[in-house]
């Protein structure tokens, strides 16, 4: 089981973009998850909750994007999606040599943040604050 | 609190894919062929290491090993009486090697003065997968005692490996290995897929595996 440590890098990347643009937190990941990325969708969410656990992504939701494998054949021009995950030659032509065009992405697509924009009482100039006098 | 949405299209592993990319530029500007073995615990990744290291040495190609293990240096140990400089990389119990424990551990090898530099990746057919190590070529490993299917239940590994060998021949006839069967599930996840078959212990196919990755070197 690697994906307690792809949840790792996940977050790591999250928080480093969070930080970047200034968030006071992250309320949503959205990820790509290809069919033969080699990683496992329940474990993954399993890690990505403890991983999360005090950090600005706590709280957050996973969306995944399951991506099935995609063939391209340079025999037949055919594109094929693939059902499953129990051969690779060509579904339409047989052709050893499909290019896969997609299937593989483990990616982090874009996340929601929390931007703050409260203005702080400390900012405000103590005379604006007086109270009017009755 | 206003919300904002942030695109950011990367690969999770980006920080690897990285590292593994510079490893790999470092590899090939040493003149080496880098084979990255990968298979189950119990394949035969270590066996089939020291011969090949003894015999490419004997025939005058160099080669060195760095060798992952959960927990043990016997490996290393093993594979150091091939004459053939080799170190051990422990992983206290992670699963995979990763491209920054490869970069860790290439202090004291004389990469120059090697052709061949072989990665044994820790027994696992699973999350090593995922993890590019800068290397040229991934071979996987499959014996006669696993069963035939082993690699329709790994899809991912064996479609992404370069070549496949299947360890522990001379044991085919008494496993009662369907060799036709392995070979087709072999090709059904890579069309393709260049295949050995090998024993480690009586030296039946290492030529032909030894020829090949020759070949590869040269080809390059």
């Amino acid at each position: 089981m690697h994906e307690l440590s792809i949840a790792h890098s996940l977050v790591e990347s999250a928080v480093e973009a969070a930080e970047k643009a200034g968030a006071r937190r992250v309320t949503r990941v959205q990820l790509r998850l290809g069919a033969l990325s080699g990683v496992v969708r329940n474990a993954l969410e399993f890690g990505y909750e403890i991983t999360t656990q005090g950090t600005l992504l706590e709280g957050s939701e996973l969306v995944i994007e399951e991506l099935p494998v995609i063939l391209d054949c340079n025999v037949c021009h055919t594109q094929t999606t693939l059902d499953g995950l129990q051969t690779f030659a060509c579904p339409a032509c047989g052709a050893p040599g499909p290019r896969m065009i997609q299937g593989r992405e483990l990616e982090l697509q874009s996340i929601e943040i929390d931007v703050d924009d409260t203005v702080y009482v400390d900012a405000i100039p103590e005379a604006s604050l007086a109270l009017p006098t009755p | 609190m206003p919300s904002r949405l942030l695109d950011i299209r990367k690969a999770v592993l980006n920080k690897n894919d990285q590292l593994a990319s510079a490893l790999r530029l470092r590899f090939r500007a040493a003149g080496l062929l880098t084979l990255n073995l990968v298979s189950s615990p119990g394949t035969g990744k270590t066996a089939l290491l020291e011969r090949t290291l003894r015999t490419l040495r004997e025939s005058g190609h160099p080669a060195g090993a760095l060798v992952g293990d959960l927990q043990t240096d016997n490996d290393a140990k093993r594979l150091a009486r091939s004459g053939a400089p080799v170190r051990q990389i422990i992983t206290h119990g992670n699963c995979h090697l990763e491209a920054d424990m490869v970069a860790a551990h290439l202090d004291g090898f004389d990469l120059p003065a090697l052709e061949f530099f072989f990665i044994e990746n820790v027994g696992n057919l699973v999350c090593p997968s995922s993890y590019d190590l800068g290397e040229d070529l991934r071979i996987v490993l499959l014996s006669v005692t696993e069963g035939e299917d082993k690699p329709l239940k790994y899809p991912p590994m064996f479609n992404s490996s370069d070549a496949a060998i299947i360890t522990k021949i001379d044991l085919a006839e008494v496993c009662e290995f369907d060799r036709e069967a392995a070979r087709a599930n072999i090709l059904a996840m890579r069309p393709n897929m260049r295949i050995f078959e090998v024993s480690a212990k009586t030296g039946a196919g290492m030529q032909e595996w030894l020829d090949y990755v020759l070949q590869q070197r040269k080809g390059r």
